[in-house]
């Protein structure tokens, strides 16, 4: 296990390496860079943009820059924005509790639906219900996100005016049920697509299984169809499974850029479209690491979960 | 409703199976699985089942465990167990008896455990699924189990994952499993097919011990007549769905009525005592292949900071071939025999030793340096089902590779047909599928395949291991013709030595990478000089059995261990 651990700490820390090298190069290549908003400013002259250079070390080599904001960064410093001068870390963290309230609630709805759907799609296989869930399925996958949140404000927003239009609260509210009232859209809609990926991939790893010898075995031994599937079909078609949540664990946390744009909400999505925009070079990098270490993490809590579940692969 | 099923006095008869018919879907090539079948078993006996595959034996057992798959239905008949007619019984109450009154094992024992549960939850589960017991003593229960199906440490064997047991291991978990409720009734679909012929044995005289001291009733499905021999007190031979013989099992080994049991006996291989004739085509001299010293291993890199696992497949082994002779390399699973074959024809790199082939050596040879004696060599595969592409005609499976080679399309079309027809296929099969032919016909187009080339030398790996019997031994005959008439050199890469001893006229006994015993099959197989070969000799199931031998169905006491 200790070694298991150290092959994997030495391959995340080479992985974020390139990816740190990578993304600073290339948002240096981006033309205009972060004082370009300046340029146009009649109160700022060539002089004041030369010393806000010089102020924020932008004047220096790109590798210098570099390697002054890794050494930073290694000693736990995630630099300053641009725009505001608050501190990288606490402009992620306000902006990710938002987003895990939104991804949070969207995975639950997703991973309990998928399953539901992708079991019962295998289970009665060719059925009915399984050819509407394959077409709902494609259905769901092709059309854009922000479609379905466009047309959803439109009927529950506009014609109905059940659940508010975007924002995460009402300002001067604030309450729990004010944040639900204001979730359950943005979750739904977010869920949609999940569900369909979800379920396709349950149905898949359901169907391997449920032709398995060990589930015949089960039924002669005279164990009854629910334990059957509960115990032997979907304890084993988890499995692959959990591969495929530890990589869609990154997106819960970076969020959804298009589904919070569409509601308004104020999560990492959008935090990093704007900072782009902007061109707050700290923000932007700090998430791209951000992302970085949760795509890692991700799939290493998922080894380890696989591990801790196939005890082939936990004791050999 | 549990309770209610035992009748009073048990009768005579455990099992009865009365005009059984079970329809398959329709645009099969037959419109019933099982038509009119009835047969006894009858109680404290071992009632064996034989036929070919599609015979419908195992479709027989599935209807009266209640697990048929729900294509196959049962249009009529009855299925009485233990007194109670189950025809119509819901799946609750069908239920209630699986595991309780009736119990089943399979082919496979590897993929019959559940990968994530460990064997003593697997052994308690029958117990629970029949609410019998409390959890303290099912444990209890299922420990004595263990030890009485002879797995060494019962107290560990309960908390392993089946991953960690050996195939016979894993056989001896689902009898325990089948016994925990001490049915009536036991089902064996063919337990001991996929297994080595030594743990074959074993499993064979645990059977055959269990039911005697339990009084249980078996029925025991197989292909494989020396099983029969092994085991059986009646039999009853089923072909396409009918039962065709039955009988006591002596009678119906020694003095079979009907022409499809005489044709199955006679096509079960036997051993043969003397050597192959020898060849006309073999000529005298050169040698067309010699290994010196072959070495290959296996490493698992187990990542940065660990050292490889290394396993030697193959051994410091060495032999000589000449034109027209077969050289049988046997061994059980593991013992490095497929990874010999792989290693000659160059799909695995050697890592140490010499391959000499006509005199120079090709071991060391690259990819482009071989590709022109690539075709010299050629190989016949084991399943006749996964070693053709689906998606591509029989012409075009038997010419790519020629053409790749540099024929004409033309000349390799002419080839082909004329392959065709000379392995007994009709040359129109050029322009089919493989879907459309049998698991026979399949083979034959391999063997077809691997003769485009006019090699020198053939490697079959388990060539007729997936054939039925019947189709075995033609194709045995085949690959004989084609020798005479070529002056092929083989090498015969088989676990059963039967096969073996019909086919080769030298003999390699592999164990652990080793080559533990060479020679003749006379001297092998008659007077074998290892240990491990006389093992070998002494499981293979039925060697006495024939026409014209005495059977031994006593159970083979010390052979469970």
């Amino acid at each position: 296990m200790l070694r298991f651990l150290l092959n994997r700490i030495t391959q995340i820390i080479v992985l974020l390496v390139i990816v740190s090298v990578i993304g600073f190069f290339i948002l240096n290549l981006i033309p205009g860079g972060p004082l370009a908003q300046y340029a146009l400013d009649p109160g700022m002259t060539q002089a004041d943009i030369e010393r806000l250079k010089e102020q924020l070390g932008l004047n220096r080599p790109l590798y210098v820059q570099y390697l002054d904001w890794a050494w930073r960064l290694v000693q736990g410093d995630w630099g300053q924005s641009f725009r505001d001068g608050t501190s990288v870390l606490s402009v992620i963290g306000r902006h990710l509790f938002a987003t895990l309230l939104l991804m949070g609630s969207s995975t639950v709805i997703a991973v309990a639906v998928g399953s539901w759907v992708g079991i019962r799609g295998a289970t009665h296989r060719y059925s009915t219900f399984d050819h509407v869930a394959t077409i709902a399925a494609m259905v769901a996958l092709s059309i854009p996100t922000f479609w379905f949140g466009l047309v959803g404000i439109y009927i529950f927003s506009l014609q109905l005016g059940w659940l508010p239009a975007g924002n995460m609260y009402t300002v001067g509210d604030e309450s729990v049920g004010d944040y639900l009232l204001h979730l359950i859209m943005p979750s739904v809609v977010l869920a949609l697509v999940h569900i369909a990926i979800w379920s396709r991939y349950m149905r898949t790893a359901t169907l391997d299984v449920i032709n398995q010898d060990f589930v015949k075995t089960a039924r002669a031994k005279g164990v009854s169809e629910r334990r059957i599937l509960m115990k032997h079909v979907v304890g084993n078609a988890l499995l692959p499974m959990i591969t495929l949540a530890g990589m869609q664990l990154p997106s819960l946390l970076t969020g959804a850029l298009v589904t919070e744009t569409v509601f308004t909400w104020p999560g990492m999505g959008r935090l990093f479209l704007d900072s782009i925009s902007y061109g707050d070079y700290p923000v932007v990098m700090g998430l791209l690491m951000f992302s970085a270490i949760l795509v890692i993490f991700g799939n290493l809590i998922a080894d380890i979960a696989v591990a801790i579940v196939d005890p082939r692969i936990r004791l050999s | 409703m549990v309770g209610s099923v035992e009748p009073e006095t048990p009768g005579p008869v455990a099992l009865s199976v009365r005009d059984l018919q079970v329809a398959l879907p329709a645009g099969m090539d037959r419109l019933h699985a099982v038509d009119d079948v009835s047969f006894d078993l009858p109680r404290g006996k071992i009632l064996c089942i034989i036929g070919e595959s599609g015979s419908g034996k195992s479709v027989s057992a599935n209807a009266i465990m209640g697990l048929l798959p729900r294509a196959l239905r049962i249009v009529s008949g009855r299925i009485v167990l233990n007194g109670e007619d189950i025809t119509d019984l819901g799946p609750d109450r069908l239920r209630a008896l699986r595991g309780r009154v009736v119990s089943m094992i399979f082919q496979d024992p590897l993929s019959a455990l559940n990968p994530l549960m460990t064997v003593g939850e697997q052994i308690e589960e029958v117990m629970a699924a029949h609410d019998v017991g409390s959890p303290r003593s099912r444990a209890e229960k299922a420990l004595s189990l263990l030890d009485e199906v002879g797995l060494p440490d019962p107290e560990v064997m309960f908390h392993q994952y089946p991953f960690r047991l050996s195939g016979g291991q894993r056989q001896r978990v689902m009898i325990a499993m089948a016994l925990a409720l001490e049915p009536a009734i036991l089902i064996a679909d063919e337990p001991t097919t996929a297994l080595d012929v030594t743990t074959q044995a074993q499993i064979l005289a645990l059977i055959r011990e269990i039911q005697q001291r339990k009084g249980m009733s078996v029925m025991f499905i197989t292909h494989d007549f020396g099983v029969v021999a092994e085991i059986a007190d009646e039999v009853v031979v089923m072909e396409k769905g009918r039962i065709v013989e039955r009988g006591l099992a002596d009678k119906v080994l020694h003095a079979p009525d009907h022409p499809y049991t005489k044709q199955l006996i006679a096509a079960v291989p036997k051993l043969r005592s003397g050597d192959r004739d020898s060849n006309e085509a073999a000529t005298g001299g050169a040698q067309l292949l010699q290994v010196e010293g072959l070495m290959k291993t296996y490493r698992s890199a187990r990542g940065l900071f660990q050292p490889p696992r290394i396993v030697t497949a193959v051994n410091d082994i060495s032999f000589e071939l000449a034109p027209g002779r077969t050289l049988g390399v046997v061994g059980e699973s593991g013992s490095g025999k497929s990874s010999l074959g792989r290693v000659l024809i160059k799909l695995l790199d050697n890592d140490g030793g010499r391959i000499l082939f006509e005199g120079r050596d090709i071991a060391g040879l690259s990819e482009r340096e071989f590709k022109p004696l690539r075709t010299k060599i050629q190989m016949i595969f084991q399943d006749p089902f996964a070693s053709l592409n689906p998606r591509a005609t029989i012409g075009y499976s038997l010419t790519v590779g020629p053409v790749a080679h540099g024929m004409e399309q033309d000349e390799a079309r002419r080839q082909a047909m004329a392959l065709l027809e000379h392995v007994g296929l009709d040359p129109g099969a050029y322009d089919r599928y493989p879907h459309e032919f049998s698991g026979g016909q399949r083979q034959r187009v391999g063997i077809a395949r691997a003769l485009m080339f006019k090699p020198k030398l053939l490697i079959a790996d388990e060539a007729v291991s997936a054939l039925d019997v019947s189709i075995q031994a033609q194709i045995l005959q085949l690959l004989e013709e084609i020798q005479r008439e070529t002056g092929v050199a083989m090498i015969f890469i088989t676990h059963d030595l039967r096969v073996a001893s019909q086919i080769c006229d030298e003999i390699a006994v592999m164990q652990k990478g080793r080559v533990v015993e060479y020679g003749a099959p006379s001297q092998i197989f008659m007077s074998p000089r290892s240990d491990y070969t006389r093992e070998l000799v002494a499981a293979i199931p039925g060697r006495d059995a024939g026409p014209d031998a005495k059977t031994t169905t006593e159970p083979q006491a010390g052979m469970n261990r």
